[in-house]
């Protein structure tokens, strides 16, 4: 088991190093003098100039990017040319608001996706069955910033049911939870029924039927248990999708998470900070990845025997 | 040699007559299929409207000023107009058609969804293809520069390359494109696997054909019917994501009428206008949905070894 751990955290490392270099060589085709930047326009070009030998950017490309990468492994990701403060810490500051608004969105994908789907597959070829599978394309066909946008319009102007923006109040949290999941929900839905379709029609399951066994203790015990793998793959990629879903939601109910913030960052051409953000994102996206393979192996004892 | 002759004619007339009726299969099979059926006829809607966009929504004759088109005509005198006769969809806070925009919109949309699919199918085809029948260090080589672009959620990845390389069409449609490259490269190389190993390209090496011939000419068109399951559905994403890219700021800028600009600019405006945010969103939705359907009648149809 630790073995396999291990050597899912050794294969993690040559992808992260290429996420870095993608995210390094966009900050470096950024256009715009990051040196200029900091002294503003009216400063003369001999300080300019003294600046960025200071900040090392006239150093070859490759040289830049170790000393971004030995930055890096100290959690300098630069200054943020707005506030002037580490990006890190600006990010980690507003991190925990996106991750939590991801993971809320993940459960509330989880809780309808898979029933719809278990339902779906149980009763395939019925109405149920075509209705949710039309549904489900319309949900992933629906932009979430559009969504967002048409909830508000709805709940919070028309109604005045809930908070348009912001989360001073724990109801803000059920707009944004609601715009970010419902795509994912589909998604979910999708795999759970292909998945659950795979298993029904094997031989296991009939004689399940055959002893006089429960459909209910069927589907739930027998079947589901053995479709959970390719749906617990999805629900582990659609939590990274959410967490670049939640840029657009946070953007629009004004969340204080990083989405928004690098948002605001790219309308104030604080590139740093952008460029930051995806690099976090993308690193929390691949632990999110490391921890559903571990996560198989408790569920499927044959993927656990493999490593022992 | 007479006999030779007819007997080339006729293997030719029936290779045509094999083809032709191949496809006509598929569009047999596609015809029977309600959601495709919707899919096909939204998609072929949105074609035409691009089109005859100049048709639909004619160019105004200005004093002056001469010909302007009718997605930047102002009548200054209706702004924020709700839907009437006159402006079906109403009017924004410049005093412009929505309706007119829409129309004129779709041209973009339609853009960017065919050359961004283009680009991204073709350099996806290619190295899906490479690593597929060479295997090994090519192989290894390829999969980890597209593991690596897989490890950066998609519309993190549009949005970093979009910051870096400034607003504009054709920036929008690299910065959305190099995300799908991917998904093709994965999805045809897996195809290629299983074909490579077949009798008939056995066959061909043994006449004598060199591995370029072998890959486009023998293996690449068995692999096909993914290939253009993957395009279609493709294209509805890579709307969505520009959309969203400009949405945030960073994709097509204003005044150019992309829905997804146009939703940015009337979300100021949610509070007293609706159209604004209701109209473009719908075409957005609209579209996406059409080329999801779509997408999912030609998977049945074209293999129905693919249908979940």
């Amino acid at each position: 088991m630790y073995k396999y751990i291990l050597k899912r955290l050794l294969m993690m490392i040559p992808i992260i190093i290429g996420v870095t270099f993608i995210i390094f060589s966009m900050n470096y085709i950024t256009p715009g003098d990051p040196a200029l930047l900091a002294l503003g326009e009216a400063a003369p070009p001999e300080a300019v100039e003294a600046l960025r030998e200071e900040m090392g950017l006239n150093r070859p490309f490759l040289v830049q990017y170790a000393y971004y990468m030995i930055n890096l492994l100290q959690g300098d990701l630069g200054l943020s040319s707005v506030t002037h403060r580490s990006v890190f810490l600006e990010i980690s500051d507003r991190f925990p608001t996106t991750l939590a608004l991801a993971f809320y969105g993940t459960i509330l994908s989880v809780l309808i996706g898979v029933p719809l789907g278990i339902i779906s597959a149980t009763k395939q070829y019925s109405i149920f069955d075509s209705a949710a599978t039309a549904a489900g394309l319309l949900a992933v066909s629906i932009p979430n910033f559009w969504l967002g946008l048409m909830l508000i319009i709805t709940f919070s102007l028309n109604l005045g049911w809930l908070p348009p923006s912001g989360l001073d109040h724990p109801l803000g949290w059920i707009l944004p939870i609601i715009t970010l999941g419902t795509g994912s929900a589909a998604l979910v839905m999708r795999i759970t029924r292909s998945s659950m379709l795979e298993v029904i029609r094997q031989d296991y399951i009939r004689t399940a039927r055959a002893k006089g066994q429960k459909e209910s203790i069927i589907i739930w015990k027998h079947a589901f248990r053995n479709a959970l793998i390719p749906v617990v793959t999805a629900v582990g990629l659609d939590f990274g999708f959410l967490l670049g879903g939640a840029v657009l939601t946070e953007t629009i109910y004004a969340l204080p998470g990083l989405g928004r913030f690098m948002v605001d960052s790219i309308r104030t051409r604080d590139f740093m900070v952008v460029q930051g953000g995806v690099l976090f994102l993308a690193i929390a996206f691949s632990l999110v990845n490391l921890a559903v393979d571990i996560l198989y192996a408790y569920i499927d004892p044959r993927i656990k025997s493999q490593y022992k | 040699m007479m006999n030779i002759n007819t007997a080339v004619e006729n293997r030719n007339q029936e290779n045509t007559q094999k083809k032709r009726s191949q496809w006509f299969e598929v569009w047999r099979r596609l015809r029977k299929n309600p959601i495709g059926m919707v899919g096909l006829f939204i998609v072929l809607a949105l074609i035409l409207t691009a089109i005859f966009a100049d048709i639909i929504s004619p160019a105004h004759y200005v004093e002056y000023l001469g010909r302007v088109p009718a997605y930047e005509y102002q009548d200054l005198r209706n702004r924020n107009a709700f839907p009437s006769a006159e402006h079906p969809f109403g009017t924004d806070n410049f005093g412009r058609d929505i309706f007119d925009r829409v129309v004129h919109g779709s041209r973009i949309s339609l853009q960017i969804g065919f050359v961004v699919v283009g680009i991204s199918m073709i350099v996806g085809v290619i190295m899906g293809t490479v690593a597929g029948y060479y295997s090994k260090i090519t192989d290894s080589i390829i999969m980890r520069i597209v593991d690596i672009l897989l490890a950066i959620p998609n519309i993190l990845l549009a949005i970093s390359i979009a910051a870096a390389l400034g607003a504009g069409l054709i920036n929008v449609m690299i910065a959305v494109g190099i995300g799908y490259v991917p998904f093709f490269a994965r999805q045809v190389r897996s195809s290629v696997l299983s074909v490579r190993e077949q009798e008939f390209i056995e066959a061909a090496r043994a006449i004598g054909a060199g591995d370029v011939r072998i890959m486009f000419r023998h293996i690449l068109p068995n692999c096909m019917a993914p290939i253009i399951v993957r395009a279609t559905m493709g294209m509805a994403l890579a709307i969505l994501s520009a959309a969203a890219l400009s949405f945030i700021g960073l994709g097509i800028e204003p005044p150019i009428p992309e829905w997804g600009a146009m939703l940015s600019e009337g979300r100021r405006f949610i509070r007293d206008h609706w159209p604004s945010t209701v109209f473009p969103g719908l075409a957005i939705a609209l579209v996406v949905f059409g080329l999801n359907m779509l997408g999912d009648g030609l998977r049945d149809a074209l293999d129905p070894r693919l249908k979940q």
